[in-house]
C-alpha cells in the first residue's frame, strides 16, 4: 500500500447523482437533453455518447428525461438521494424495505399506472 | 469520479442581436402560455411565444398534474357562483376572485378543448366502473369530494404534450430556451405602455428584442425560491416546483411599473413531504393511516363523528366545500387537520405524544378498497409531476400497494428552519380584462395575484388571449426605445464579461439570509427597513461582481437578480401593511392587531420614476361576478 497513488478532484456539487446513463445502451439521441426544463444535461461533444449531467444540483426529479427516453430504464435511471428514499413494510411478515436497499429480495412490480 | 471541464457544446453568440415582431408576444410556455398562444393564433394574429425551458415539459404542470381544481362540470351540482363565493368566504376575500370565477366558468370548456388535442380527461378505459368517485354518464372521475364533484381527477401527464403538439401545428413562432429579461415600455419609462421585451438564449447567449402590440405575461411566480437556499434540499433548494419558476415575470412587471399585490403573504416551508413526495391534502388523500403496531388512525367528519367507510371521507353535505388547494391560502394548520371537513382525528399529535399511537405511521393501502387504493397510487401518484418518479422507482423496487404499507415522514409535519418562508399568491394586479395596470400588458396563470391552479392557468390563458387580441387589433404600432434596449443588454451581459468574482449560488444564499433575518416569521418596521438596506447593498455590491462562465450560469444568475427584485417588492409591501393578518400568515411584532376592519383590504405597490407608490384596493374589488364576466369575457 506504501507508494499507492492518491489524487484530488473537486467534489460533487450535490450529495448525489440524480441522473445516470448506462453507456452501453445509451446511443446519444439527446431527447432527454431537449426534455429537461432546467437544462441540466449537456449534449456530449462526442457523437452517440450519453449526455453530460452538467448541473445535477438543479434537477428537480420530475423524470421527464426518463419519460422521453426511447429506451427507458435500459438506458438511464433517475434516482433520489438516499435521505429521500421511501420506506415500506409488509404487515403480514413484519419485514421492512426501502428504495435503494442492497440485496432487495422483492421482485419488480410491473403493474402499469391506470390507463 | 468528477466530471472534466468541457468546451461549451453549443455555439456561442453573445452580442448577436435578433429582432422579432409580432401582434402578440407571450412570455412563458407553461399551461397558460401554450393555451394563450393557441387561442390567439387561431384569431389570425401573428403570435410569438418565448419559453425559458423546453415547452413540452416546462412549468409547474409540465411533468404532470393529477387534480383539476374548482371546475363545475355536468356531473357537479355546484355552480361557478357558489364555488367562487365559497372561496372568497374561506379566504376572507384575499383571493383573486376574477381569476377564480373565470376558472369556474370556463374550466370545463377548456378541459374539452384539451381532450380534442389528445389529452386524456375521462375514464374511457373503464378502469373505475362502479367506483364512488366516478360519474357513469360522463366517465369523469372526482377527488376529495364525491358529492359536490368540483375537483376532477385527470391524466395530467398528457396535458402539456397534447398542448405542445397542437401548438406545433399552428403558425406560432416558438422560441424555446430563451429567457425573457425585461419588458420594454414606451419611451423607456416606468408605467407606460408595454411594447415588447428583451431576452437571451440560455444555450448560445444570443440577444433578442421582441416587439409586440400586446404582451401576455405568464411565466409563473417565485415558486419556492427566495428565502431558502441549501444544497441539502433538492432542486435549487425548493421542492414545490421546478427551479425555473424564479420570479422572472414578477420582477419584469415590477421594474416596468406595474401594480402588484399580496406580495406580503407567505407560507412556511416544509423539509420532507408525506411519504417522500406529494401532498396529503391532494395526491395521497384519502389514504388510510395506521401506526407502527397496525392500529388504525380514525377519521372523523366535520362534527367529530367517526367515519368508517373510505369513500365517506370524500363526502360533504352539498354546498359545504373543502378548504385548501386551488389558490386558497394554505394555513399553518397541519395537513391532517381541516376544520369542518372529514379528516384524521384533529388531536393526533397529542395522542402520539401520550403514547396512544406509536410512530412511525404508515399509509395502509392493503386495507383500502381496490378502487380507492388504485385511484391514489396507480393514478394520482403516477400522474402528478413530482410523484411520477416515486411511482416509477418504487414499483420497480417491488413496492406493491396491494400488499405493502408505505411509511409516512411527516409525523406530525415538521417546520422549516429559522425564518424559512415561501411567497404565496403574490402577483400582478389585473382587472376584468386580465389587463395589468400597464397598457398593452395582459396577465395569465400564476403571474397574477392569487396564484392559479392548472385550470386557472388554462382558462386565464385563453381569456387573456381573447382580450389581448381585441386590443392588438386596434393598437398603434409599438415603438422601441433604443437606449432602454442598450441598458438592458449591458445589464444582461455584464456577468459574462467578468473572468471571476462570485457565482450565482453564493448570491442566492446571501439573498436567502437577508429574507430569513429581516422578512421571516415575524416582521417589524425596523427589521424590514434593514432588509431593504441590505438588499440594496447586495444589488450594488456583490451582484456587481457576480460572473457566469456560460449562458446557462448566466440564466441562473439573472434568476437570482429576479428574486432580488421580487424580494424588494415583498419588503415594500410588508412595510405597507401596518397590521398583522392571520389569513395572510403575516405577523408583525410592532402591529399586533390582527385583521382589523381598517386593514381588511388589498394593498397595491408599484414603482414610478424610481419611487414606490402604495395604494389600496377594496377587498371586494371584483364587484358583481356574473355581470362583470358577461360584460368582459368576449365570448
Amino acid at each position: 500500500m506504501v507508494g499507492q497513488k492518491a489524487y484530488y478532484a473537486p467534489p460533487l456539487v450535490t450529495p448525489n447523482k440524480p441522473v445516470i446513463f448506462y453507456e452501453e445502451a445509451c446511443n446519444g439521441c439527446n431527447l432527454c437533453v431537449e426534455a429537461c426544463m432546467m437544462d441540466v444535461l449537456l449534449p456530449n461533444t462526442e457523437k452517440k455518447k450519453p449526455p453530460i449531467v452538467a448541473y445535477p444540483d438543479e434537477c428537480w426529479y420530475c423524470g421527464c428525461c426518463l419519460m422521453e427516453c426511447p429506451k427507458g430504464d435500459d438506458a438511464m435511471a433517475v434516482k433520489y438521494p438516499i435521505m429521500h428514499n421511501a420506506r415500506w413494510k409488509d404487515p403480514k411478515t413484519g419485514k421492512h424495505y426501502r428504495l435503494g436497499m442492497p440485496d432487495n429480495p422483492l421482485p419488480p412490480n410491473l403493474r402499469p399506472p391506470v390507463e | 469520479m468528477t466530471q472534466p471541464s468541457l468546451d461549451w457544446p453549443y455555439p456561442i453568440k453573445y452580442g448577436t442581436l435578433s429582432e422579432v415582431d409580432s401582434d402578440i408576444l407571450i412570455i412563458g410556455g407553461g399551461l397558460a402560455g401554450l393555451t394563450a398562444a393557441i387561442t390567439s393564433v387561431k384569431k389570425g394574429l401573428k403570435v410569438v411565444l418565448v419559453d425559458k425551458g423546453g415547452s413540452k415539459y416546462s412549468g409547474k404542470a409540465g411533468s404532470g398534474i393529477d387534480h383539476y381544481h374548482d371546475c363545475p362540470n355536468p356531473a357537479s351540482p355546484v355552480t361557478a357562483q357558489e364555488l367562487t363565493a365559497s372561496r372568497i368566504k374561506s379566504s376572507k376575500g384575499y383571493i383573486n376572485a376574477i381569476q377564480k370565477y373565470i376558472t369556474a366558468k370556463e374550466g370545463y370548456d377548456v378541459l374539452l378543448e384539451l381532450e380534442s388535442y389528445g389529452a386524456k380527461v375521462r375514464d374511457t378505459q373503464n378502469s373505475f366502473t362502479g367506483a364512488a368517485f366516478r360519474d357513469e354518464k360522463t366517465k369523469l372521475l372526482f377527488s376529495n369530494d364525491y358529492v359536490n364533484r368540483y375537483i376532477l381527477l385527470v391524466w395530467g401527464k398528457t396535458f402539456k404534450p397534447a398542448l405542445y403538439k397542437e401548438l406545433k401545428r399552428t403558425d406560432v413562432k416558438l422560441y424555446e430556451r430563451v429567457m425573457t429579461t425585461s419588458l420594454l415600455t414606451e419611451k423607456g419609462k416606468q408605467g407606460s405602455r408595454v411594447v415588447g421585451a428583451t431576452g437571451f438564449n440560455i444555450r448560445t447567449g444570443q440577444f433578442y428584442v421582441f416587439r409586440a402590440k400586446a404582451v401576455i405575461l405568464c411565466s409563473g411566480n417565485m415558486g419556492d425560491r427566495g428565502w431558502v437556499f441549501s444544497s441539502e434540499l433538492q432542486g435549487i433548494g425548493g421542492r414545490n416546483g421546478p427551479g425555473l419558476v424564479s420570479g422572472d415575470g414578477h420582477s419584469m412587471a415590477w421594474r416596468a411599473g406595474a401594480k402588484l399585490t399580496l406580495m406580503e403573504q407567505t407560507a412556511s416551508v416544509r423539509r420532507h413531504r408525506w411519504t417522500t413526495e406529494g401532498s396529503y391534502t391532494t395526491s395521497w388523500f384519502p389514504a388510510s393511516v395506521v401506526d407502527a403496531e397496525g392500529k388504525e388512525i380514525p377519521w372523523v367528519d366535520g362534527e367529530g363523528n367517526p367515519i368508517s367507510n373510505v369513500s365517506d371521507r370524500c363526502k360533504l353535505p352539498i354546498g359545504q366545500l373543502t378548504r385548501g388547494g386551488s389558490g386558497a391560502p394554505i394555513t399553518d394548520v397541519k395537513a391532517s387537520i381541516r376544520p369542518s371537513v372529514p379528516s384524521l382525528i384533529p388531536d393526533l399529535e397529542e395522542r402520539i405524544k401520550t403514547g396512544e399511537y406509536k410512530l412511525p405511521l404508515y399509509c395502509d393501502f392493503p386495507s383500502m378498497p381496490e378502487h380507492e387504493r388504485r385511484a391514489v397510487y396507480g393514478f394520482k401518484i403516477a400522474n402528478e409531476g413530482t410523484t411520477w418518479l416515486a411511482y416509477h422507482n418504487m414499483t420497480r423496487a417491488g413496492f406493491d400497494p396491494d400488499k405493502h404499507q408505505l411509511q409516512i415522514y411527516e409525523e406530525p409535519p415538521v417546520g422549516g428552519g429559522y425564518g424559512w418562508r415561501r411567497q404565496l399568491g403574490g402577483g400582478v394586479v389585473v382587472d376584468w380584462d386580465l389587463k395589468s395596470s400597464l397598457e398593452g400588458l395582459y396577465i395569465a396563470g400564476d403571474q397574477m395575484f392569487g396564484g392559479a391552479t392548472g385550470p386557472g392557468a388554462l382558462t386565464t390563458g385563453r381569456y387573456a388571449a381573447r382580450k389581448a387580441a381585441e386590443y392588438a387589433a386596434k393598437a398603434a404600432s409599438p415603438v422601441i426605445f433604443q437606449s432602454q434596449v442598450e441598458a438592458e443588454k449591458a445589464r444582461v451581459y455584464a456577468p459574462i464579461k467578468r473572468q471571476n468574482g462570485i457565482e450565482w449560488k453564493e448570491l442566492a444564499s446571501g439573498l436567502a439570509k437577508v429574507m430569513q433575518h429581516y422578512c421571516g416569521d415575524t416582521k417589524s418596521d425596523e427589521r424590514l427597513q434593514i432588509g431593504l438596506r441590505w438588499l440594496d447593498e447586495l444589488a450594488r455590491g456583490e451582484a456587481q461582481i457576480a460572473y457566469a462562465r456560460n449562458p446557462h450560469e448566466l440564466m441562473r444568475l439573472l434568476e437570482v437578480f429576479s428574486l432580488m427584485s421580487c424580494s424588494q417588492a415583498i419588503l415594500h409591501q410588508s412595510l405597507a401593511r401596518k397590521a398583522s393578518s392571520k389569513q395572510l400568515q403575516f405577523k408583525r411584532s410592532d402591529y399586533l392587531q390582527d385583521d382589523s376592519e381598517q386593514w381588511h383590504k388589498f394593498i397595491t405597490i408599484r414603482q414610478q420614476d424610481g419611487d414606490v407608490k402604495i395604494e389600496d384596493m377594496p377587498i371586494d374589488y371584483c364587484g358583481d361576478l356574473a355581470k362583470n364576466y358577461e360584460k368582459h369575457c368576449c365570448l
